[in-house]
């Protein structure tokens, strides 16, 4: 299994962080999902083997995490937020409308492998609810107008 | 470390600084409930059973994870902790599919006796249970996922105690599952540890499930029948049609050496017992066919024959070949048979380890032989050879754990890259054969160390390690039987050279040890006394013959030579394991006690069925020194012991049989009245009889008087006999034996087992052989079972 270079010396780095090698497990997995696109068992066999750890033991710690995935998302993964200030300001309308707009429900990919639906819990962006986020990207005061925007945009790209 | 005063429930509690809460309680007879918490485990703090109230402290504390301080008022029972333990039986229990009627833990489930306890038979939820279907994980492990309480403890002991980490935990809060390392199977040493522990009957044993109940079965502590190692599995027995069988064997008594611990072998392979292909009658050869026959008629011939090649040629036409594991008592009698009634020396058994050498090299000497129980708690180990996670299950165990839980220093050298090198400070690969040298060097032969160097290994690197293992006091000096003979000494030498260390030789098969203390060989007598310095052998049988026997080898050419009339075969199988020409013994007239037709009792002329050790009474050694009692726990009809056979070919021979076995001995007592006020005088009088070998010995069938002869004259012998007979193992030595011998070392020849065979046993075994068949297997190609 090869990685990038970026992700290599990332990785190198962080194993200098920690006092033991096991600790760097999860922001590995994170930049190896960011990198691949989700944590096949190639990857997991090959951290697993970097780490000394069993598979069993990484994919245990990637099932716990519901930002690991070990299965392959869409380009865009549109992450609704439905917690309670988000609620209170239409998030759970703004979830349907995704879903009725992209065909999809909960952790589902459109079939053109663009678009990935997930309902999150909160973002952190609670000041401006009701917000979402598009891989990495936040977008907030949403309204079911705006997310037809954003969504759009996304798709041109 | 100092100690510490608390009060528990107002009684005053004194425990080492350091000591967990609930241990603390436990030493005052205080019970604390947990689920998650086990002994010499990591600690988990998820049950939250073991609340209890700490003066001082806002809220309730979880007895499990609180270490004891100075001056802590501690209750563990008052209504706000009863209160908050009922919520966590209710909680469990949200889920819980309560199937207890046919559950396999009913009736010893810790879930069940916190539920009586506390009380929570009234849920508050009205949702429907998320039921699964069960899972079988392997042929031994089931999963029955609803019943799961996520103590942990599977996972823990699979992976901190055995080193496997076969088992872990899937997804998050109410989701959790344990889950197997294999998708929907278990890849794992198979041992069994997580049914044990589970406790609740979500991991159930497949040779057990849907049997019987706990109660319906009684319980016998006795020693294993495999490896070397001694463990104490405890049998559940049930009545048969065909007398009595055994149905589980697990380790719920945990007084033993192997303490929580039993692989494979211990836990499930006593199902041999029951094989279609168990022999339950005599046999003998009519017209070329073995035809089964009387008992009266096989005995008779066999001693009409043996009577007439002793009268007509001598005893020393016939030759006598023992088992590894038939009791202590039964090889003791089988060598004093061979001695005594067919006055020959020829007799030997399957030799797996040089323990000869390793009486040569000790005796007279300071004791420096370790148990089982030392190899825990040594501060350092240096393993030389073998390959314990397969060949000696409980020792790598002991040492695994010991580096665990004592962080002892683990030194290994192998020619193979063991599995426990994964423990080891040190773990050094040799070529194969260098053992003998590197023991050499390591005893102070400098010149041996040529030998050893290799590329990876250089001089001064070696030179460094024998400094270091030098200055390690108190070191275990475990090696198997790579080397042998003379080298021996070398270790021996080493071992004594250490301030405190301690050596162990590692023999296979159950009562190896005991095989080789009891003589079985040509030359040697009992205690590895040499049959040309009889001694008090000689006082007490009359007559040793003087001249040493043949070696099997030579019995096999003696046959094919026409010079050996007869072999007489106790629980072996030689033509198979030594791959000896069936055709040697044409000539000769072979009998062989075996439990099943076996390559060598197809060559026989008279077959005898026999009783395997779980089905007799007597004691065993492990490969230690440490002496077991063995309990007679299954039982089946047409079977008999070794030990009846013995004694009764003797007197189908016309030989008194007093003078073998000497039984009618003991104090001639009016044993008291057995009803009214001195009623217990009786049984305390008996207690104490029998705890000093002056019990009446009533026939000749009961191997307790040949015990008595055998802690009489075997040096080393002469421990404790009320903590045998307690189930307590006890150390036997080396340092008082008889002179040994150096044997040839083709002679040896170890068994190479692994974890799932044992001898000609194993293919007997069902369970052992499903494990086989399912390792071959490919793995399944299917959806995530943890889902």
């Amino acid at each position: 299994m090869k990685f990038s270079d970026q992700f290599e010396a990332r990785f190198s780095d962080m194993l200098t962080h920690y006092p033991t090698k096991r600790s760097v497990l999860v922001p590995t997995l994170l930049y190896a999902q960011d990198e691949v696109g989700y944590l096949s068992p190639d990857v997991i066999h090959e951290i697993a083997q970097r780490l000394d750890l069993t598979e069993l033991e990484v994919s245990n710690v990637i099932s716990y995490y519901s930002m690991l995935t070990t299965k392959p998302r869409g380009k865009f993964n549109v992450q609704v937020c439905t917690n309670i200030a988000c609620m209170l300001r239409g998030g759970e309308e703004l979830l349907d409308h995704c879903k009725t707009k992209l065909g999809i429900g909960h952790k589902g990919t459109t079939p053109d492998g663009t678009f990935s639906l997930e309902e999150v819990e909160c973002i952190g962006a609670c000041s401006w609810a009701p917000a979402a986020q598009v891989n990495y990207d936040f977008h907030e005061n949403l309204t079911v107008e705006k997310m037809d925007k954003v969504l759009d945009e996304y798709r041109k790209n | 470390m100092a100690d510490v005063n608390i009060t528990v429930d107002g009684k005053k509690v004194t425990a080492p600084a350091g000591t967990l809460l609930i241990e603390a309680c436990k030493s005052a007879g205080i019970e604390v409930p947990s689920f998650c918490y086990y002994p010499n485990l990591s600690l988990q703090g998820a049950c939250r059973m073991c609340l209890v109230k700490v003066e001082k402290m806002p809220k309730l504390q979880t007895a499990c994870t609180t270490v004891i301080g100075e001056g802590m008022i501690v209750s563990t029972d008052t209504p706000e902790i009863h209160q908050a333990r009922k919520g966590m039986v209710e909680l469990l229990l949200g889920n819980h599919p309560l199937d207890c009627p046919v559950c396999d833990a009913g009736g010893e489930c810790e879930l069940q006796d916190m539920t009586f306890s506390y009380g929570a038979a009234e849920s508050k939820y009205i949702d429907a249970k998320n039921h699964k279907e069960e899972q079988q994980w392997s042929p031994v492990v089931f999963f029955d996922r609803p019943r799961c309480i996520l103590c942990y403890r599977c996972v823990r002991v699979c992976g901190e105690g055995m080193d496997v980490w076969a088992l872990g935990v899937q997804n998050r809060g109410v989701s959790s599952i344990i889950a197997p390392n294999q998708d929907d199977h278990l890849d794992c040493e198979e041992c069994g540890m997580c049914i044990d522990i589970c406790p609740v009957g979500a991991l159930t044993s497949g040779a057990y499930r849907y049997k019987t109940r706990p109660w319906e079965m009684k319980h016998v502590g006795t020693t294993c029948t495999h490896c070397a190692d001694g463990c104490k599995t405890t049998l559940g027995v049930r009545r048969s049609d065909t007398g009595m069988e055994i149905v589980r064997g697990d380790n719920r008594d945990k007084s033993g050496i192997n303490g929580d611990f039993l692989c494979i072998k211990g836990r499930y392979a006593f199902d041999f017992a029951h094989h279609e292909d168990r022999l339950t009658q005599p046999l003998i050869r009519k017209d070329g066919r073995l035809t089964p026959a009387t008992w009266e008629e096989a005995f008779e011939l066999i001693g009409k024959r043996f009577r007439e090649i002793c009268d007509q040629v001598g005893g020393h036409a016939i030759g006598v070949f023992g088992s590894n594991r038939t009791t202590n008592e039964e090889n003791y009698l089988l060598q004093k048979f061979a001695r005594v009634v067919l006055e020959t020396n020829n007799i030997d058994h399957h030799r797996t380890a040089d323990f000869p050498a390793l009486a040569a090299a000790l005796t007279g000497k300071p004791e420096i032989t370790a148990s089982m129980r030392d190899v825990f708690n040594a501060p350092a180990i240096l393993l030389i050879g073998n390959d314990p996670t397969e060949q000696h299950p409980l020792l790598a165990w002991q040492i695994r754990n010991n580096v665990r839980l004592h962080r002892a220093r683990l030194y290994v050298i192998n020619s193979q890259p063991i599995k426990l090198r994964r423990q080891a400070a040190s773990f050094i690969q040799i070529p194969e054969g260098s053992e003998g040298k590197l023991a050499a060097f390591l005893a102070g032969e400098d010149a041996a160390i040529d030998a050893i160097t290799t590329e990876e290994v250089s001089r001064a690197a070696w030179i460094t390690l024998r400094d270091k293992l030098r200055g390690e006091p108190n070191l275990v000096v475990v090696f198997g039987a790579e080397i042998r003979g003379a080298d021996i000494a070398s270790v021996a030498k080493l071992t004594a050279s250490i301030q405190g260390a301690k050596v162990v030789c590692l023999g296979d098969y159950a009562n190896s040890r005991g095989a080789a203390d009891m003589g079985l060989y040509p030359d040697l007598l009992p205690g590895y006394h040499r049959v040309a310095d009889t001694g008090k052998f000689h006082e007490e049988w009359a007559t040793v013959p003087r001249a040493p026997g043949l070696t099997l080898p030579e019995m096999v050419e003696g046959a094919k030579a026409g010079s050996l009339k007869a072999l007489y075969v106790v629980g072996a199988n030689p033509v198979e394991q030594f791959t000896i020409d069936p055709f040697s013994f044409s000539n000769s007239f072979v009998v062989v006690q075996d439990m099943f037709l076996t390559e060598t009792a197809v060559i026989a002329d008279v077959v005898l069925p026999a009783a395997n050790a779980y089905e007799k009474s007597g004691t065993f050694t492990n490969t230690c020194g440490d002496l077991q009692l063995v309990k007679k726990a299954g039982e089946v009809t047409g079977t008999k012991s070794d030990f009846e056979m013995i004694v009764r070919i003797a007197g189908a021979m016309g030989f008194d049989v007093r003078r073998l076995v000497p039984f009618g001995r003991g104090v001639g007592t009016d044993m008291g009245q057995s009803r009214g006020a001195q009623s217990g005088e009786a049984d305390r009088h008996a207690v104490w009889l029998e705890a000093n070998g002056l019990e009446p010995k009533m026939s000749s069938f009961d191997p307790m008087a040949i015990l008595d002869e055998i802690q009489r004259l075997v040096p080393g012998y002469d421990v404790s006999r009320m903590n045998i007979l307690a189930g307590n193992d006890q150390h036997t030595t080396l340092s008082s034996s008889g002179p040994g011998a150096l044997h040839d070392s083709k002679l040896i020849m170890p068994a190479q087992d692994n974890l799932f065979s044992s001898g000609t046993l194993g293919r007997y075994s069902r369970t052992l052989n499903s494990v086989i068949e399912n390792r071959h297997k490919q793995p399944a190609e299917t959806e995530v079972a943890a889902d």
